[in-house]
């Protein structure tokens, strides 16, 4: 058993030193300053906290509601949160690309004949009359989102949130509820109870859930490239970036980003583990 | 005073059915009964956290039953305390009057009272988490002593602390029920504690034909 489970350990031990030896400091170096792979770090910062913040901000009052309430749909709620999660990350960025590109239901008997965009002529969508949410966004509000950095941000959002929800209700549910309804008692409001005794409570559990988000965003691909592409300089981040150097025979470039965003999730690890401690302490 | 009028409660598998009874301002009354009964469930029902199905709660003559828990102003202390524990002592106790947007002479003034009555001055500045069982109880009563001037709901306040810190949390209690006024309604199924406090007595009860769950003076 304990000879198993040192095996698991030896072998990731093995894949880091594998990875550290393939490679030198200098080449290491080298592939850190190509232009691209700078954009590509510098949007991965961004999106991967984008989707972080955005997650704590749903993931708190969802956590909540799901720990604290009994309603009917609860169940049903709890496990949709749950379906990003299990769902193949292809289908999660074929399923956000659908959702943006088909025409709502009966929206068709009242719209206009569409115009392809080559965009949608190179993913091979063809389009049906209708109101199409990617159009709207980019007619009406202008803000497109397909093959853009907003895709990259939703399509680490849709997994990442997940993981933060489920952080969130146990954090709720570790904090006695009792509290706020003393602080009802004492003159609150559900919403004032919530914002003066929970949430206070639930600081170092939102910490984690938003250090969780941002870790699972850094690891992100399969949707980023269905539903943002891996345009470089454009809505490349560093996951993509290890596929398309590995694609062009970049094996050296590869690796370095490879090693970077190790040391990005051992740097993430940490912080979950110091928090972790600082919990149960 | 506190009034029920045959009200009804759906808890869980149970159901508590028409009950009613009344205390007077200022007595001091102990809520009796086996373990599950229903003892914390009519405490919530009271101070607004549990719907009432039918009947009517008064508080001081004036039908509250329909009313938040924030507007009913009653003070309640749950058997685990629930001391806020991201904030210090003083700020558990002025916790109600800052949600009511008292001045601050006024919060200090009235956290300083309530600290001298419960002999908890040397507490104020500390974190809830560092009091002990006997100390946390206090806060919790001055807290609750802070939102109200008309009643207190104790749930088993002082079942879990030794026989010592027990007595003298008793005599404290009943002492404030004699200098404040406030009506304290006590849940317990200590008979010692009942004896030692009660003006009057609530049997929480389940008739043994039909299994039905009254209430009688005892």
């Amino acid at each position: 058993m304990g000879g198993l489970s040192s095996c698991f350990v030896l072998l990731i031990l093995l894949l880091l030193i594998a990875d550290l030896s393939f490679t030198s400091t200098d080449e290491f170096l080298t592939a850190l300053r190509k232009p691209e792979i700078q954009s590509a770090f510098r949007l991965t910062l961004g999106t991967c906290t984008a989707a972080a913040v955005l997650s704590v901000w749903v993931a708190t009052p969802l956590g909540y509601l799901l720990s604290r309430f009994r309603f009917p749909g609860r169940r049903l709620i709890d496990t949709l949160v749950d379906i990003p999660v299990i769902l193949p990350p292809l289908v999660l960025g074929l399923s956000l690309l659908i959702l943006f590109h088909q025409p709502f239901p009966f929206s068709g008997l009242f719209a206009d004949a569409p115009v392809q965009t080559a965009a949608e002529k190179a993913a091979g969508l063809q389009q049906k009359p209708g109101w199409i949410l990617d159009d709207w966004l980019r007619k009406t509000v202008g803000f497109p989102v397909t093959y853009r950095w907003p895709a990259v941000v939703l399509a680490q959002f849709a997994v990442a949130c997940a993981f933060a929800v489920r952080t969130m209700k146990v954090t709720f549910d570790q904090i006695n509820p009792r509290a706020e309804d003393v602080a009802r008692t004492l003159g609150c409001s559900r919403g004032e109870a919530f914002l003066q005794v929970a949430l206070p409570q639930a600081s170092r559990g939102m910490i984690a859930a938003g250090t969780i988000a941002w870790a699972r965003a850094l690891g992100e691909f399969g949707p980023i490239l269905v539903f943002a592409g891996a345009t470089r300089f454009r809505t490349e981040v560093l996951s993509t970036t290890v596929f398309l150097e590995l694609s062009v025979g970049q094996l050296d470039a590869a690796v370095a980003v490879s090693l970077l965003m190790v040391a990005m999730a051992v740097f993430v690890l940490l912080i979950l583990r110091w928090l972790g401690a600082d919990l149960s302490s | 005073m506190i009034e029920a009028s045959a009200i009804s409660i759906q808890a869980g598998q149970y159901e508590l059915r028409r009950i009613s009874f009344r205390i007077e301002s200022g007595q001091y009354a102990v809520m009796m009964g086996r373990t599950g009964i229903g003892k914390t469930t009519i405490l919530e029902a009271i101070c607004g956290l549990r719907k009432v199905h039918s009947g009517i709660i008064r508080i001081n003559g004036q039908d509250v039953t329909r009313w938040t828990p924030a507007e009913r102003q009653l003070g309640y202390m749950p058997q685990d305390l629930a001391l806020f524990p991201t904030m210090t002592v003083r700020r558990n106790i002025e916790f109600s009057l800052r949600v009511r947007r008292q001045p601050e002479v006024q919060r200090k003034r009235r956290v300083e009272e309530l600290a001298g009555l419960l002999r908890i001055e040397h507490l104020l500045e500390r974190s809830t988490e560092a009091l002990s069982g006997g100390e946390a109880q206090r806060v919790a009563l001055a807290r609750a002593l802070a939102g109200t001037q008309t009643a207190i709901l104790l749930d088993e306040p002082i079942s879990a602390l030794d026989r010592q810190t027990r007595q003298e949390s008793q005599q404290l209690l009943k002492e404030i029920n004699r200098q404040t006024g406030v009506t304290f309604l006590h849940v317990t199924h200590n008979e010692e504690e009942a004896d030692a406090l009660a003006d009057v007595r609530l049997l929480l009860e389940q008739d043994s034909q039909t299994g039905l769950i009254g209430i009688r003076e005892a």
